[in-house]
């Protein structure tokens, strides 16, 4: 597949995509600097043929099965971080979000919103970050948008991606699924994505570099779902609020309570002492690249070995169960064997004083 | 994690648990003074695992929960001003004042910025020559020499364009405040251990004697706390007063000499309201008069900014030990972190905030 990468370092000749280094507004403006980045950036970089058609909107086949169709959008700072970038967490972000679905993710748009001024290096470099995540993840960007805002109205670059995926027979995944006695699995160790952003965005220099786990899940899911069956009732990926926020909102959903265990949950070392030096929880920390999981009893350790048997899920653990109730109360044991409420969280987590 | 893997094992707090329950003979109140204390407690289930006759209270060392409403105006009235970025620790930004909290200032125009260190807020100073960069000196002992050396730098370079927002307090006159109370009851103490880390325990001998009662030195892990509530319940069972040190890996008797150096060059020791509380003599620190220029305070003149506490607010009973915070009527109804009448629920050292987050509350204790 790399035949097919464009060769940015030729992109400036003959015809340039610009006149100066950054992004111009005429780039969004639908002329010749539009038609300009669109042939010389994107459509080399996302080369397929339901984008290669240029029409208003890409046409696909459709496979059997329920559709699964989400958004999100990126507003990531800083843009580049440990372990990826807004253009990596922009195709995984969205694939996860399918894949939660118990969907197998078709297809993506792109949607960039730029700011005037904003360097073309890092455009290409996001462009490039998006194509090798959208190639490894094999799901085509098959449509996309670029629009240009005055300097000073945007923040660089901000990245919508929507994504279309195909949910096989059989499969009725529903955060409304959880029922009493199933249990709660959690792919892997938490809270790197916060971390990483938060260490660069403060400028908190650690020994060793804290990288994201921004990771497109879908392969894993698969896993899950061909050892699990209709026994999977809930995948959750923990991202902003981290797994108390996910866990809290699944319980609410479904009615249920939820008993974990903290000493179970996996944290690694390097970030529970930045959590400690930070004063922040990683149960409220975010993951770009964990799933929750929560399976009838009697299919979770084949869903777990399912889980540690990918290159993703090789920490996966039971951290919990799921409760009669009452409804929407999640309770943690503590490592020293009391036990406490696991709330939502309310706001940002601020960092303390001391 | 070392030096922390060891303070939050279960074996080890469930002997120290069976210890206590073999120990214990009568009914004893202790207070925990600092707010990272009240936490720990909650967020691990000590305060449900130990034995019945031992009760906890909760003090008032929780840094944002003592901040006069007053305090938190002038922080906005600054915040609002064109000229100012005012810089702030995070859990000080959602603290309610008259007219609203330093992220509303923020939402409305202001130049709000949160930060790690006071000498983040120095260095601010100095890539932006053209503004005023106010940063928001709140905290006990433990946060003060930071702070003080934020002035000091600032006064060695000259940096015109800093100044500090000073509400410091001190735990000593705190406690003597609470002793002096007669509906009070409580008759050990849990000691700050990072308070005393910077000042050394000292200063709370004569305390001791004087009151006739144990203060114990704590640190902040789950075993740290038990050990210390073991040695105070030791010290009461045996009729000892005095001053004993758990916190012994990071708390000597004298403290940080050269950080108490730094805090007697910049600070002096001042008369401060707290929040819910009322006015302290010589319970807090301001910059002294070498450094009086770096005052915020002074150079935009809003000492005169004053304010009244929200009625309803029990604040200062719950900082005082007198209630719990689900005594409180507004505690998870009119009063939630969402929507605080007080900082008690706002700060990660609140105790009303401790109760609320981990469930504790009337019948609302987790199963």
């Amino acid at each position: 597949m790399s035949d097919a990468r464009p060769d940015f370092g030729k992109l400036a000749c003959p015809v340039p995509i610009t006149t100066g280094p950054t992004v111009q507004m005429a780039h969004g403006g639908g002329g010749r600097m539009s038609k300009a980045l669109t042939d010389r950036l994107f459509l080399p970089a996302f080369r397929n043929d339901a984008l290669a058609a240029l029409h208003d909107g890409a046409t696909l086949a459709r496979p059997a099965g329920r559709i699964a169709f989400t958004t999100d959008t990126y507003v990531v700072r800083p843009l580049f971080f440990p372990g990826g970038d807004i253009g990596s967490l922009a195709v995984h972000g969205t694939v996860n979000d399918l894949a939660m679905c118990g969907a197998r993710p078709l297809a993506l748009s792109a949607g960039y919103l730029l700011e005037e001024g904003f360097p073309l290096a890092d455009l290409e470099r996001v462009v490039a970050s998006m194509r090798d995540a959208a190639l490894r993840a094999g799901v085509p960007i098959v449509t996309g948008d670029t629009k240009v805002v005055d300097r000073g109205k945007g923040d660089g670059v901000y990245l919508n991606t929507a994504g279309v995926g195909v949910i096989p027979e059989g499969i009725e995944i529903a955060p409304t699924r959880a029922r009493p006695g199933d249990r709660i699995l959690l792919s892997g160790s938490i809270a790197l994505h916060g971390i990483a952003i938060l260490s660069v965005r403060e400028g908190l220099a650690f020994e060793s570099a804290i990288e994201s786990d921004s990771a497109a899940l879908h392969d894993l899911v698969a896993a899950v779902l061909a050892a699990g069956g209709a026994g999977v009732h809930v995948l959750r990926d923990p991202t902003r609020g981290g797994v108390s926020s996910a866990t809290n909102e699944i319980a609410l959903s479904a009615g249920v309570g939820m008993v974990l265990d903290e000493r179970a949950i996996p944290v690694r070392e390097d970030v529970r002492g930045a959590c400690e030096i930070m004063g922040l929880d990683p149960l409220y920390v975010a993951n770009e690249g964990k799933a929750i999981a929560i399976v009838a009893p009697e299919v979770a350790d084949a869903v777990l070995a399912a889980l540690r048997g990918h290159p993703l899920g090789r920490e996966a653990a039971i951290v919990g169960e799921v409760t009669p109730g009452p409804a929407g109360r999640v309770t943690i044991r503590s490592r020293v064997g009391g036990t406490r409420l696991l709330d939502m969280m309310s706001g940002e987590q601020l960092p303390r004083i001391c | 994690m070392r030096h922390v893997d060891e303070y939050r094992d279960e074996a080890a707090a469930t002997r120290l648990l069976e210890a206590l329950r073999r120990r214990v003979t009568r009914p004893w109140t202790i207070m925990e003074i600092c707010g990272g204390q009240t936490h720990t407690l909650i967020q691990a289930g000590i305060d449900q695992m130990l034995p019945d006759a031992i009760t906890l209270v909760h003090g008032p060392g929780c840094p944002v929960c003592v901040t006069p409403v007053e305090m938190i105006d002038r922080a906005v009235t600054l915040a609002r001003r064109s000229d100012v970025i005012l810089t702030s620790f995070g859990d000080m930004l959602r603290v309610p004042g008259t007219f609203g909290d330093l992220l509303g200032a923020k939402a409305a125009g202001g130049d709000v910025r949160m930060v790690y260190s006071p000498l983040d807020a120095l260095a601010l100073a100095r890539r932006h020559p053209d503004r005023q960069v106010v940063f928001f000196a709140v905290g006990f002992e433990t946060t003060a020499p930071a702070n003080a050396m934020a002035a000091w730098r600032a006064k060695q370079e000259g940096v015109a364009n800093f100044s500090l927002l000073c509400s410091h307090v001190l735990v000593p006159p705190a406690m003597e405040a609470i002793l002096d109370d007669p509906e009070q009851r409580v008759q050990a103490f849990l000691a700050a251990g990072h308070v005393c880390t910077v000042m050394g325990y000292h200063e709370y001998e004569p305390l001791a004697a004087r009151h006739r009662l144990p203060i114990v030195v704590t640190g902040f892990e789950p075993v740290d706390l038990l050990q210390g509530i073991a040695l105070a319940v030791d010290a009461l069972e045996d009729g000892r007063v005095g001053v004993e040190n758990q916190y012994r890996r990071v708390v000597t008797r004298e403290g940080n000499r050269p950080a108490q150096a730094l805090l007697a060059e910049v600070f002096e020791v001042r008369d401060r309201a707290w929040r819910g509380i009322g006015i302290l003599p010589r319970s807090g620190y301001g910059l002294a008069p070498a450094y009086a220029d770096l005052d915020a305070e002074r150079r935009f003149d809003v000492a005169s900014v004053t304010a009244v506490e929200p009625a309803e607010c029990i604040a200062g009973e719950v900082l005082r030990g007198r209630k719990k915070p689900h005594a409180c009527p507004a505690f998870g109804t009119r009063c939630t972190p969402e929507h605080p009448l007080g900082a008690p629920m706002v700060s990660a050292e609140g105790a009303c905030a401790a109760y609320h987050r981990y469930g504790r509350g009337p019948g609302g204790t987790p199963t």
